[in-house]
C-alpha cells in the first residue's frame, strides 16, 4: 500500500508551510528494513494529522558517516547543502527517526548556521502520549509479551535521552525488562562512528553479537530499538542465533503504530 | 641547642632539595600541557564550579561501583586528613620543636582536644588505609580484575601502581612508629588510642631508645611523604591533584557533539563558492587536519593524559575492547602521555628546543591505526571516566588526520566517501529513489 507524504516542495508551491520536517535519513529512505519504520512513523503522523512534510530528493545524508570516520569535508560539504536547502524553506522545527541524524541536526549543524529545533522520535512520541493525541486500539496484543529496550549510544549517552523510548514503550500492555547494560551502561549495537559501513576489527566476537547476546538473556519477545541502524545491528545478531521466529526487532515506532491498528508498513 | 640547629638545618635542606625536584617534576608536566593546542574551555564557570566539586571533590562517578568508591573513599579522606599531621611535623622540623601543637595549646583545652581528636581520627583512617591498601592489592593481585591485567598495564604501569600501594603503607607504618613511640616516651600524655595501645610493646625499653625510634617515625613519614610528592609527577597517581583542574574544564558540551574543524568550513565555503566570504586562517602555516602528534592535540587532552590513573573503567566498558579488539581507551590516555614524556625528554637533552624526532603519536610503539579505526564513538568510555577524560576526542583528531592528511583508509570506508560526494548517501542509490519508501 503506497502511502502519501507531503514534500516541503509541493507544500511551498502551494504557498503552505508544515510545523514539523521529518528528516528521514539515508537508512530510513534506503534501508528495506528501516523503510519499514519510515512508513510506520508516517503512518502516525499522518493518522494524527500531523502537518509535516519531507524533503524528500532534496534531502541528502547528514554527514555523520563521513565526519566519524574522519573526514570532515565530506560531512561540512554535506551540511552546508543541507543547511541550504533548509534554511530556504524556513525550516524551524525537525523530527527525525535516526539518532545520528537527530545528534547532528542538533548538537553539530547550529555552528554550521543550521539552527533548527530538532526532536528525535521517541521525544516526538512521548509529547504526542503526554498531550493525550495516542490512544491504543489494540493495546492488548501486547498483553503478556517481554519487551526490552536497547539504548541507542546517539539517543543515550550522547544526548542524555533515555526516559522518552522507555515512556513510549509503557504505552503498550507489556513487561519491560532490562539489560544487563542499560541507560549509562547501554552497550553499543557495533554501528556507530562509520563501522555500518566497513568490517569490523579483528576480535573475539562482533559487537552486535555480545549485544544480542545481552538481549537474549532476559527471553524476550520483542527487543524494542529506536535507530535505525542498532535496528539492523540486533536484527542481524538474531538471525546469527537463530531466534528470529519467537525474538522480533522492532523500533519504538513500529511497535506503537501496530498498537493504533495501523497495519501493512 | 647545636643539636636542635643542626636538626632544623637538616630538615630545610631536605625539603627544600626534595620540594626541588618535585617542583621540577610538575613543572614538566605544566610544560608538557602547554605543548597542546589552545582550545577554550573558560564558559559557564558557575557550571565548571560545580562540576568540580561533584565530580573531582564529591568523586560523584566513583559511586557508580559503589564498592570501590568506599575503598577509595577511605584513602582520599585519610590523605586529606592526614595533612593535619603534616602541618605540625613542618612546624616542629623547622623550629626544632616537639608535638608545637600540643603544647602550645597546654591551656586552651579545646583545642587541645580537637588536636587529640584530630590525630586519633588520622589513626584510625589510616588503620582503614592500610586494610584497603591491601584490599587493592589483593583485587590486583590474587583477584586479578580483568580491568587491571590488560596488556597495556604490563611492565612500568603495574609498578608504578605497587609503588604506590606499598608507599602508602610505608607512610602509615612510620606515622604508628612515630606516634607509638612517642606516647611511650610522654608516658601516655598525648591520648592517642591506637598508638596507645601499640605503645604497650615499648614498655621497659631503654628511653633513649624509644626516642630514636620515635625520630625515625618522623623521619620515616616525612621521607615517605616527600618521596610521593617527587614520585607525583612520574606516577598515574598524579589525579590527586590534576583531578581537580580537569574536572573543572570539563567539557559542557552534550557527550555526542563533535566541534566543526573552523579550516575545513574555510576551504568548503570556497569550493562551494570561490567568492564567499570567509574567515582569515588563524595563521599563514598551510593548515593540518587533524592530530598526529601531541603538539596537534588540544592542552585539554594532554591535561586528560596526565590526569588517567590508569584504572581501566573506560576499557571495561569499552565494546571494541570488550568483543576482542586491540582498541583500549585508556591506552590511548597511557601513550599520549608516554609521547609526551618522550618528547619532554628529548627537548631537556636539546636546551628545551624542540627537534623534529621524525616520530609521532600514530603507530612508533603507540597508537596503531588499528586501534582507532575499532572504535564506534559510542561515548561509553567518557561516561565511564569518574575524572571527565575522553579518550574519545583523542580518537576523533588522530583519525581526522588517518583520513584527511594520509589518505589512509579502508576501501569501504573509501567507497562510502565515494558514494557520498556522488548520491548524497552512503550507499549506491540514486538520490531520485529517496521517497521510493512510499511505494510499499
Ligand atoms: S567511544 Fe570508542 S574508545 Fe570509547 S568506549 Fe566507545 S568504542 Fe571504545
Ligand atoms: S581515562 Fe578515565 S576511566 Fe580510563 S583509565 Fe583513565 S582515569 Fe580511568
Amino acid at each position: 500500500m503506497d502511502i502519501k507524504v507531503p514534500t516541503m516542495a509541493e507544500m511551498a508551491a502551494n504557498g503552505q508551510k508544515p510545523d514539523v520536517l521529518f528528516w528521514v535519513g539515508c537508512s530510513g529512505s534506503f534501508d528495506q528494513r528501516a523503510q519499514r519504520i519510515t512508513r510506520a512513523f508516517v503512518k502516525i503522523l499522518n493518522h494524527l494529522n500531523i502537518k509535516y512534510a519531507v524533503l524528500g530528493t532534496e534531502e541528502s545524508c547528514t554527514g555523520d558517516p563521513a565526519k566519524r570516520a574522519g573526514n570532515e569535508f565530506v560531512y561540512q560539504m554535506l551540511a552546508m547543502q543541507n543547511i541550504e536547502v533548509m534554511n530556504n524553506y524556513g525550516v524551524q522545527e525537525i523530527v527525525t527517526t535516526c539518532p545520528h541524524c537527530f545528534n547532528i541536526l542538533k548538537n553539530e549543524y547550529p555552528a554550521l548556521g543550521g539552527k533548527y529545533r530538532v526532536r528525535h522520535h521517541a521525544q516526538y512520541l512521548q509529547e504526542l502520549i503526554d498531550q493525550g493525541k495516542i490512544k491504543l486500539t489494540d493495546a492488548t496484543s501486547f498483553k503478556g509479551k517481554r519487551i526490552t529496550y536497547h539504548d541507542s549510544c546517539y539517543l543515550g549517552r550522547a544526548n542524555e535521552i533515555y526516559e522518552a523510548p522507555r515512556k513510549v514503550l509503557e504505552l503498550l500492555d507489556a513487561e519491560l525488562v532490562e539489560m544487563k547494560s542499560c541507560k549509562t551502561k547501554g552497550l553499543c549495537c557495533g554501528a556507530g562512528g562509520a563501522q555500518m559501513f566497513k568490517e569490523e576489527e579483528h576480535g573475539k566476537l562482533r559487537i552486535n553479537e555480545a549485544r544480542t547476546l545481552e538481549a537474549l538473556e532476559v527471553q524476550p519477545d520483542i527487543v524494542a530499538s529506536a535507530c535505525p541502524f542498532c535496528n539492523t545491528m540486533l536484527t542481524d545478531g538474531v538471525k546469527g542465533k537463530d531466534m528470529q521466529v519467537s525474538v522480533k526487532v522492532f523500533d519504538i515506532a513500529e511497535l506503537i503504530a501496530q498498537g493504533q491498528g495501523l497495519d501493512g508498513f | 641547642m647545636v643539636l636542635t640547629v643542626i636538626q632544623s638545618l637538616c630538615f630545610i635542606l631536605f625539603v627544600g632539595g626534595c620540594g626541588y625536584i618535585a617542583f621540577r617534576g610538575f613543572r614538566n608536566v605544566y610544560l608538557n600541557i602547554m605543548l597542546g593546542r589552545s582550545a577554550d574551555y573558560t564558559d559557564h564557570p558557575g557550571e565548571r564550579w560545580k562540576t568540580m566539586l561533584m565530580v573531582a571533590l564529591g568523586q560523584k562517578k566513583m559511586f557508580k561501583r559503589p564498592v570501590a568508591a568506599m575503598l577509595h573513599l577511605v584513602i582520599y579522606v585519610s590523605f586529606v586528613i592526614t595533612q593535619v599531621e603534616l602541618i605540625e611535623i613542618f612546624i616542629d622540623g623547622v623550629f626544632g620543636t616537639h608535638r608545637i601543637i600540643f603544647h602550645a595549646w597546654e591551656h586552651i583545652l579545646v583545642l587541645r582536644g580537637l588536636y587529640v581528636f584530630a590525630i586519633n581520627l588520622i589513626e584510625v583512617l589510616s588503620v582503614l588505609t592500610f586494610i584497603v591498601t591491601v584490599a587493592f592489592l589483593y583485587r590486583r593481585d590474587m583477584l586479578k580484575l580483568p580491568r587491571f591485567n590488560k596488556p597495556e598495564m604490563k611492565g612500568w604501569p603495574n609498578m608504578d601502581a605497587h609503588i604506590i600501594l606499598f608507599l602508602e603503607m610505608f607512610l602509615i607504618t612510620n606515622i604508628f612508629i612515630m606516634n607509638s613511640f612517642d606516647m611511650a616516651a610522654a608516658h601516655g600524655e598525648y591520648g592517642f588510642w591506637i598508638s596507645g595501645m601499640i605503645a604497650h610493646n615499648w614498655e621497659g625499653l631503654n628511653e633513649g631508645l624509644i626516642e630514636v625510634f620515635e625520630k625515625i617515625g618522623w623521619w620515616g613519614h616525612l621521607a615517605g611523604v616527600f618521596g610521593f610528592l617527587m614520585y607525583l609527577a612520574h606516577s598515574k597517581h598524579l589525579h590527586i591533584l590534576l583531578a581537580f583542574p580537569n574536572t573543572y574544564f570539563s567539557r559542557l558540551t552534550p557527550k555526542g557533539y563533535i566541534n566543526n574543524m573552523p579550516e575545513v568550513t574555510r576551504e568548503v565555503k570556497l569550493m562551494l563558492d570561490p567568492n564567499a566570504q570567509v574567515e582569515p586562517a588563524a595563521s599563514d602555516a598551510p593548515a593540518k587536519f587533524g592530530a598526529k602528534d601531541i603538539f596537534d592535540l588540544t592542552w585539554k587532552n594532554l591535561l586528560d593524559a596526565y590526569t588517567c590513573t590508569e584504572c581501566g573503567r573506560c576499557t571495561a566498558q569499552c565494546p571494541a575492547n570488550m568483543t576482542g579488539k586491540l582498541l583500549s581507551p585508556r591506552k590511548i590516555m597511557m601513550d599520549t602521555r608516554d609521547r609526551m614524556e618522550e618528547v619532554r625528554e628529548k627537548m631537556d637533552a636539546n636546551k628545551g628546543v624542540w627537534v623534529d624526532d621524525g616520530k609521532n603519536l600514530i603507530e612508533n610503539g603507540y597508537i596503531s591505526v588499528e586501534e582507532l579505526r575499532a572504535c564506534t564513538t559510542c561515548n561509553a568510555c567518557v561516561e565511564e571516566c569518574p575524572v571527565n577524560i575522553s579518550p574519545l576526542d583523542i580518537i576523533m583528531q588522530l583519525r581526522r588526520s588517518l583520513i584527511m592528511e594520509d589518505s589512509n583508509s579502508p576501501n569501504e570506508w573509501n567507497g562510502m566517501f565515494a558514494n557520498l560526494e556522488n548520491n548524497g548517501a552512503p550507499w549506491q542509490f540514486s538520490p531520485q529513489d529517496r521517497l521510493n519508501w512510499e511505494k510499499a
